[in-house]
């Protein structure tokens, strides 16, 4: 039921909400969809009249086209505005983090992934429990444990960071996106908090398992609070580290099967390759460097991080930690990192979809 | 069995763009560790051994795989181009079988060569370590992309439960658990590599050599069996 015809003159109709009156019977002009109340009467008046009017004149008239007034209305509600619109993406990246609000079929590899990267901190929580009388702490720290899952937190961002970003370029819907009232900076952000909520929450659900299970085992209480609260922050900044990583390969590498693999190749390739080197450095008797090599892959780097920052316990061989100015190019990493995936993001959406 | 056209067509859809670039990436980040352990003088058996099983077997290979095996079929699955390919007068086991080859040509260049290469500039042809590392890659990459080439045409998710297998199985539950080392490919590769390998390095396997042997052939026969079959049946649905 498209319009047939265009009115020649006058001020163009705005898509989809109004009728388009036959060429030669023009309407009221500056029909708007805002111009008050005034104008409500009298289009009322014209849909009541124009499904009688419009096909008979055609019909009689043998052959010419006719318009059917099929009554389009235009909104004429509140509009919330730009902040509601985002505040709506970043809720559905969040929700699309883990399949919420989608078939059956997408929740189970973030549902699976989460459930294995709790069953360690089970493990543990039980073991403090069963061992609570002779060993008075958890067997591992809240601090390490990310570092210890860092390949399943790798795999959940490879599975979701390409959904959350990849299908809107893949399809060509961010323009769609940019006809609602967001800017681009609104669109990078909603998606980047999005993904790091998700990774936060991803992350921070087993710390609290372990925080229940140790205040159930009746640990100290004070000392694992300021533990706990510590490995919230470490796991934090995982989260922006990771997800500001993530995010830029998607947005770079659309194809789907391709995205995800690049982003297990970014994340687990050169931590591989850092603790190989690490061993090798540390065999070699040069401690200086096990600290420096500690940069060059994002888990390494939040690991490090933590352990200088957050008195959290060293993963690097034999324990080493990166010395306090060491410590310092860690943070500078860390925050140019987060700075540098919004910028590249940025920068990848000033043509999207175009 | 084997069909020329097929396998330029998908020699062009591993190779083309930026897969290219990944997967040399890797073995280049390989070379240029080994380069510069030599040149920090760093490079004796032990240090060769802890490098080449670690990174290059464990990691490198693997994600190579994945990358050939379920690039070889997945995206053409994916944006439904494969039907092109089925509506040819080609017997669909040939497709896969030729899809395999490509897969394992493309998986041994790309990990089996540097990882020679790789050997050699770490410690020459010392205890035979080089030659040891490059056919054990060479034997998981077969049964990779087997395993990979199988996933591709069972789920449009593979490349995600490659690298499960790949990362969370091979990886952390094999350092856990025992039994998960005997069905892991890198051990299979692995048990090959202690044959080969001079006396006193230190490359041990989970597995002997001949329950390798037949755990791989297996492997890369009933895998590639099974595609066939799933290609014969094969439902071109939607996006989720």
């Amino acid at each position: 039921m498209q319009p047939e015809h265009q009115r020649p003159d006058g001020p163009t109709p705005p898509p989809t909400t109004e009728p388009t009156p036959p060429p030669n019977q023009p309407g009221p002009q500056g029909r708007d969809p805002q111009d008050g109340p005034d104008s409500r009467g009298q289009r009322d008046q014209q849909y009541r009249q124009a499904p009688v009017s419009a096909p008979t004149e055609g019909g009689a008239q043998g052959g010419g086209a006719s318009i059917h007034n099929i009554g389009y209305r235009s909104y004429e509600g509140t509009r919330l505005g730009r902040g509601y619109a985002r505040r709506s993406l970043f809720a559905q990246s969040l929700r699309g983090g883990y399949g919420l609000g989608r078939s059956a079929k997408s929740k189970v590899m973030p549902m699976i992934l989460a459930a294995v990267m709790c069953v360690p901190a089970l493990i543990v929580v039980a073991v403090a429990i069963a061992t609570s009388d002779i060993v008075r702490e958890l067997s591992m720290d809240y601090r390490e444990y990310a570092t210890f899952l860092a390949p399943v937190i790798g795999l959940y961002l490879a599975a979701m960071a390409p959904q959350s970003v990849s299908r809107d370029l893949r399809f060509h819907t961010v323009p769609l996106y940019f006809s609602r009232p967001i800017e681009r900076v609104d669109y990078v952000l909603a998606k980047y908090a999005g993904m790091a909520s998700a990774l936060f929450v991803f992350t921070a659900v087993p710390l609290l398992v372990l925080y229940a299970g140790a205040l159930l085992a009746e640990l100290d209480f004070a000392e694992q609070t300021a533990a706990f609260a510590l490995g919230l922050v470490s796991v934090a900044v995982l989260s922006l580290v990771y997800a500001g990583v993530g995010l830029v390969v998607a947005a770079l590498t659309p194809r789907r099967g391709f995205g995800v693999a690049a982003i297990i190749a970014v994340l687990t390739i050169p931590y591989f390759a850092v603790n190989t080197v690490q061993v090798i450095a540390w065999d070699q008797g040069a401690t200086e460097a096990v600290g420096w090599l500690g940069l060059a892959s994002p888990t390494s780097l939040v690991a490090g991080f933590t352990s200088a920052f957050l008195d959290g316990p060293s993963s690097f061989v034999d324990g080493i930690e990166p010395s306090t100015g060491v410590g310092f190019v860690y943070l500078v990493v860390v925050l140019a990192l987060v700075a540098g995936s919004y910028a590249v993001l940025m920068a990848r959406y000033r043509k999207a979809g175009l | 069995m084997y069909d020329p056209t097929v396998a330029r067509l998908t020699y062009r859809a591993l190779l083309g763009r930026r897969r290219a670039l990944i997967l040399s990436a890797l073995p280049a980040l390989l070379l240029v560790i080994a380069i510069a352990v030599r040149l920090l003088d760093a490079a004796d058996d032990a240090v060769a051994v802890q490098l080449l099983s670690s990174f290059a077997l464990a990691t490198m290979v693997p994600i190579i795989g994945v990358i050939a095996g379920t690039g070889a079929i997945g995206p053409e699955i994916d944006d439904g181009s494969i039907v092109y390919l089925l509506s040819k007068p080609l017997k669909r086991p040939t497709i896969i079988v030729t899809k395999l080859f490509v897969a394992v040509a493309v998986t041994m260049a790309f990990s089996g060569l540097p990882i020679l290469v790789a050997g050699f500039i770490l410690v020459g042809g010392s205890q035979q370590i080089a030659a040891a590392f490059a056919i054990a890659a060479i034997v998981a990459s077969i049964a990779y992309s087997a395993l990979f080439l199988l996933l591709g045409t069972v789920t449009r998710h593979a490349v995600v439960f490659g690298l499960v297998y790949a990362l969370l199985w091979e990886a952390l539950f094999g350092s856990f658990v025992d039994g998960a080392r005997t069905l892991s490919v890198q051990q299979w590769g692995l048990a090959v590599a202690e044959r080969v390998v001079g006396d006193g390095v230190d490359v041990t396997s989970a597995v002997g050599l001949t329950t390798a042997a037949i755990l791989l052939a297996v492997v890369t026969v009933a895998g590639t069996w099974y595609a066939g079959q799933r290609l014969k049946r094969l439902a071109l649905t939607g996006e989720e």
